[in-house]
């Protein structure tokens, strides 16, 4: 085992793909010689050349449509979008084309293909470097969402997702990038897409989250449980489309007591998808009401310091959230 | 035909395929509506005034090897490039062999895998984009083909055909763009669709050539994609063509287009043009063209026949292909 950063572990996935496969290459905005905007393709222009770390016109839905054009012919892109929030000029090639590919030829095309956008709000980006955008997508049957919560998952599930016959959407948190670190198996290794992952287990109450809020919540628990002796339970959803619906029925179970956390808005957002799941299947195991958490229902966060810090989830927020659900 | 098919090296025998595959596009298309209006199937979206145009480029293509990303109305390039009758009635009737989609999308929403069609949707242009990722990839691994992208000129105003254009222009990608121009996008005409005289003058900003063609004059249409095809250089061809039927089964064009305009374009028609030209030249016999319709309408009788006969998908595998089956990691 190494450590290293979770934005490493993005790096090392590609590189280690690249020199698997000759079929890979990465193309998007200013991905090559700069090896992006947070560096998350550095070194892989001068290991691989420019034809296979492809820097684009600056059009998300050129980078998208041909990533789909190319998949179809049998390589397997990797498309990076600067940041999520500019993934919406990419939604009708990756809705409209990408995920029904498939399905619409009756498996005669696919479009086996990787589309990488750092989301998430904390790094001062103001309303359009910040969004978790994922519940856009989170309808489309033919998609895959997954979003990796610390290196060694960031490192899996990009091989996975690369490996993967369908297209898959990867939402790299970009205030995780140098923030968490952690360790990663020397082997060659893939993290099951489709699989959510206890990353903490306990009796007193249970949380559902996923990216940063992950690390958040852990940390938060840890100290809950030293000194209120609260055992929280923690599953990290890891694919967020499709849900693992077992695992998630399987983990509200276990306490009667369910957290639900995401720093998007709150309506509409992955969470009420699993709240409706846990409604459904496990109305007579809960001892309390779902609890949810979420960013407020305002277009995205301020840019101004303390106004981002009031708009987001914070680890204050989630310790209330979980002592005030325990003490039901 | 401004140009004889002798100056174009094209031999007599290769000028009557190319009346033939033209005849067999408008007939197909014939019966489609017949199908429509008589309540067989549900939708029909046509190629009619557009044959020569279609047949033309198709026939500048090396079909053997070259990608086509068609748009609904490229009947007769489709059929061109090896999707039979058959297949084409399977597909309007909606069946379970439709190799399109296995009667999942709507009628000429093409797509063939073997002959290298690719899959297309009904978002309009999307296509563009496409054509310039198979390019892309192509010349990544050295393969040695060309791409062929079509649509309308209506289409032409999307964002995806901007995007597709300058990467396929950046890279000097060898796609040939090809805009068939009908003058109308559903009820809206040319001058309320597009700002230019021409879609083709806008391939100066997309570093390619760009050319008018007479789209109803199959000869002229082959020349100009022809030469594209040898530049080995990306090529921007607007054919201008007429739509001699209502955009598709559910539109009625007399709320918008005039008897006298409507009567015009049907006195442009390339299909009849070229066979006169035909018969000037000598080539084309009331034997010869009597033999080519009935073969036409035995093949269309039987796969009409055949399609409305097979069966429909079964609903046990309606939800299956949302995802790869059985493939491993």
């Amino acid at each position: 085992m190494r450590t290293i950063s979770y934005i490493e572990a993005i790096n090392e996935a590609m590189r280690e793909e690249m020199q698997r496969d000759e079929n890979v290459f990465v193309l998007g905005e200013d991905v090559g010689k700069k090896g992006g905007v947070f560096r998350a393709t550095d070194g892989l222009y001068d290991e691989f050349g420019e034809d296979r770390v492809l820097d684009t016109p600056l059009a998300e839905s050129a980078i998208a449509g041909v990533a789909v054009g190319a998949a179809m012919y049998g390589m397997k892109p990797i498309a990076e979008m600067q940041f999520a929030d500019f993934i919406l000029p990419a939604v009708n090639q990756i809705i409209s084309e990408a995920a029904k590919m498939r399905y619409r030829s009756n498996n005669d095309w696919s479009c086996p293909l990787v589309v990488r956008a750092p989301f998430g709000g904390g790094v001062h980006g103001g309303l359009y470097h910040s969004q978790s955008v994922e519940a856009i997508f989170a309808n489309q049957p033919g998609l895959k969402i997954v979003v990796p919560s610390n290196p060694a998952d960031a490192k899996g599930l990009l091989k996975a997702a690369i490996r993967d016959p369908d297209p898959v959407l990867y939402f790299e948190h970009k205030k995780a990038y140098r923030l968490l670190k952690g360790e990663v198996p020397n082997e060659d290794y893939v993290v099951p897409i489709g699989k959510a992952d206890v990353k903490r287990s306990g009796e007193d109450l249970t949380v559902i989250t996923y990216g940063l809020m992950v690390d958040q919540t852990l940390k938060v628990a840890e100290e809950l449980q030293e000194e209120q002796d609260i055992s929280v339970h923690v599953l990290d959803l890891r694919t967020i489309y499709p849900l693992d619906q077992e695992a998630i029925i399987e983990a509200a179970r276990k306490t009667g007591k369910v957290l639900l956390i995401t720093e998007d808005n709150k309506e509409g957002s992955i969470i009420g998808e699993v709240a409706a799941i846990v409604a459904e299947h496990c109305l007579f195991d809960l001892d309390a009401p779902i609890k949810r958490l979420a960013a407020p229902d305002a277009p995205s966060m301020p840019y101004a310091q303390s106004l981002e810090k009031d708009f987001m989830v914070t680890p204050d927020q989630i310790e209330a959230a979980i002592v005030e659900l325990a003490a039901f | 035909m401004t140009v004889s098919h002798k100056e174009a090296n094209l031999t007599d025998q290769q000028a009557l395929d190319i009346y033939f595959s033209m005849l067999r596009a408008r007939r197909v298309d014939e019966r489609l509506w017949l199908l429509n209006r008589s309540g067989k199937i549900p939708f029909v979206i046509s190629c009619q005034g557009q044959e020569a145009a279609q047949i033309g480029a198709a026939y500048a293509l090396d079909l053997t090897k070259d990608y086509l990303a068609p748009y609904y109305r490229d009947l007769g390039v489709v059929l061109e490039a090896g999707m039979t009758i058959q297949d084409v009635m399977l597909n309007a009737f909606a069946k379970a062999e439709d190799p399109n989609s296995g009667g999942r999308q709507m009628q000429a929403h093409w797509g063939q895998r073997k002959n290298r069609i690719l899959s297309g949707s009904s978002p309009v242009t999307t296509q563009v984009v496409h054509a310039a990722g198979v390019a892309l990839a192509g010349r990544m691994k050295r393969d040695d083909f060309y791409t062929f992208v079509s649509l309308g000129e209506g289409s032409s105003n999307q964002g995806d055909f901007h995007e597709g254009l300058n990467f396929i222009g950046v890279h000097q990608l060898p796609v040939i763009t090809f805009v068939e121009n009908n003058q109308y996008a559903i009820s809206t005409p040319y001058d309320r669709q597009v700002a230019s005289a021409t879609v083709a003058q806008r391939a100066t900003s997309y570093n390619m050539p760009g050319e008018v063609v007479d789209g109803t004059d199959p000869i002229a249409t082959y020349i100009a994609v022809k030469k594209a095809r040898e530049s080995g250089r990306p090529a921007l061809i607007e054919a201008l063509c007429q739509r001699l039927t209502p955009h598709s089964s559910d539109d009625d064009h007399r709320i918008y287009r005039t008897t006298e305009e409507l009567e015009d374009d049907k006195q442009k028609d390339g299909l009849h043009h070229y066979e006169q030209y035909l018969v000037e030249q000598g080539l084309l016999t009331e034997e010869l063209k009597a033999e080519m319709e009935a073969t036409l309408k035995r093949e269309i009788n039987e796969a009409t026949t055949y399609a409305e006969q097979a069966p429909y998908g079964s609903v046990e595998d309606n939800l299956r292909y949302v995802y790869a089956e059985g493939e491993k990691l």
